[in-house]
């Protein structure tokens, strides 16, 4: 089963990621925790995004495109990055969830991806 | 013949449900198929014992059937998701006569009904319905639910078991402890129902103790376990001094304790006695610690109702339900402590035991006591309105007379 990690991480945390103190702390937490994914042979992929405040929202309504400044809502947590790991079930996404360094100040979310859809005439 | 074939298909039922059903889940992960699948199989063996005979394993045949039908059906869903392999594979895996005496497939899908991931609201109805069989009907009235709800809260828990693919397995409690604690409810919540349920048979309570038996064996360092399967052995040893030869509904400070089963009585002890040597106090012990006070009756003759009330005061601490309040409330009644029994009844939320059928019992039994005949009668007739039980009934009317 493949498992995506939504990791949510608080204002503060996203912060640190350049805070002049703090920035070595941050970025050693989320090498080590990628790390042991990694050694642990469950990594599929996974990806750190850029703050929400580079991020543009686009919606098509009514046939017309609206494009937004930011993401679509202002929230506690923002989307920090995502992980996709490959386990056998969900008590074993978890585990690994707990060990984010982003679930004190935030969460992770971890949610079942999709298999893969057949062609329809394979 | 034909009457001796569906009786054979009940018995199965009522016996094996929720084993053939763990069997069949714990390797698809898919309750809702399985569920179909066996009743698919239940269906044929209505359609097909009574002409060719009940087989020597009736059991082994529901389960047979039953994977023939979930193959069907994985050949049927390969054809849109090409992964026939995987799917027979883990239908294939478990083809072997299932060993009930290893351990239990329902224990494994007990406590994926006890997953964290799955609503905590939930949990006690899913295990009710895929271990004991108990229909979404039932299971939506002891929750006060209705049932097209409770209905569609089970779907929705079984079909997050399925896609987010929660393991089918008895965690590591000691990072889990909530999860047995939800595990025991459900077995207390079944045994209660069967214990309710006198003339619809033993079933239901049966397969609580039998479910008891096997936690405890499976955790033995686990005193809750071993409190709740005690508790329920100390009822069950009053089961048949419940009614006289008569038929008739005899309450406890009545029954003779002769007619108590001294085998279960001891058992019950032993069990009580291992479980506080783990010096974890908790609900369960605390429950059947208030049996255990009811049964030294059979020897010493009279009832400890210090004790009692110590009981009933510690419980009400560790459990605050209105159930327990009730049964304080009772307690102290018996004890003569009329205005404690009052004002312990009077506390309870009005809304909260409308419908409670003990509350009115123990309403009429004080007003009898205080002598205050037309409380007494109104009270009476108020539980009389919320029982359902033939022998009760008649207990409760002869008291109206």
């Amino acid at each position: 089963m493949q498992y995506i990690l939504l990791l949510n991480e608080s204002p503060n945390e996203l912060a640190d990621r350049a805070h002049p103190e703090r920035s070595k702390s941050y970025w050693g937490a989320w090498s080590a925790f990628i790390g042991a994914v990694s050694k642990a042979g469950i990594l599929v992929n996974g990806d750190g995004l850029m703050g929400p405040e580079t991020a543009t929202t686009v919606r098509v309504r009514d046939g017309r495109r609206s494009v937004q400044d930011g993401p679509f809502a202002d929230t506690k947590e923002v989307l920090g990055g995502y992980l996709v790991i490959e386990v056998p079930d969900l008590d074993a996404a978890l585990e690994w969830a707990a060990k984010a360094p982003c679930v004190h100040g935030g969460s992770v979310e971890v949610r079942p991806v999709m298999p893969p859809m057949r062609a329809p005439n394979a | 013949m034909i009457v001796d074939a569906r009786r054979a298909a009940e018995v199965a039922a009522r016996s094996s449900y929720g084993r053939l059903l763990a069997c069949l889940a714990s390797r698809s992960r898919d309750i809702a198929v399985a569920e179909d699948a066996l009743s698919e199989a239940f269906a044929a063996a209505l359609a097909t014992w009574p002409e060719r005979g009940v087989p020597v394993s009736p059991e082994a045949w529901l389960l047979t059937a039953a994977r023939r039908n979930l193959m069907h059906r994985a050949r049927h869903q390969s054809v849109q998701l090409g992964a026939v392999g995987e799917l027979l594979m883990r239908i294939d895996e478990g083809a072997e006569t299932p060993d009930w005496a290893t351990v239990d497939e329902r224990l494994k899908l007990l406590f994926v009904c006890a997953h964290p991931a799955i609503d905590e609201t939930i949990r006690t109805p899913l295990m009710l319905q895929t271990v004991l069989g108990l229909d979404a009907q039932r299971i939506a009235s002891a929750f006060l639910v209705a049932p097209a709800t409770m209905g569609q809260r089970l779907v929705r828990a079984k079909a997050k078991i399925k896609h987010a693919a929660l393991r089918f397995d008895v965690p590591d409690l000691k990072e889990a402890p909530t999860r047995l604690d939800d595990v025991l409810r459900a077995v207390y919540v079944a045994y209660g129902s069967g214990w309710d349920d006198l003339a619809g048979g033993r079933g239901l309570a049966e397969e609580a103790i039998f479910l008891g038996r096997t936690l405890v064996s499976l955790l033995p360092q686990e005193p809750e376990a071993q409190g709740l399967l005690a508790m329920m052995l100390y009822c069950e040893s009053r089961r048949d001094a419940r009614r006289d030869d008569a038929g008739r509904f005899v309450p406890l400070p009545e029954q003779d304790p002769r007619r108590w089963s001294t085998a279960m009585i001891i058992e019950a002890e032993a069990l009580l006695t291992a479980a506080s040597q783990a010096g974890r106090f908790g609900r369960f012990q605390c429950e059947a610690a208030i049996q255990s006070v009811h049964a030294q009756r059979a020897i010493t003759g009279r009832t400890h109702h210090a004790a009692l009330r110590v009981l009933y005061d510690l419980l009400l601490a560790h459990a605050p339900t209105v159930g327990v309040a009730v049964g304080r409330a009772a307690a102290l009644i018996e004890a003569d402590a009329l205005d404690d029994g009052a004002r312990a009844l009077d506390a309870l939320d009005p809304e909260s035991v409308l419908a409670y059928q003990p509350y009115w019992v123990v309403r009429a039994r004080l007003a009898e006591r205080r002598g205050e005949l037309d409380t007494m009668r109104s009270a009476l007739e108020r539980a009389l309105g919320l029982t359902e039980d033939p022998a009760v009934r008649r207990f409760l009317s002869d008291r109206l007379a």
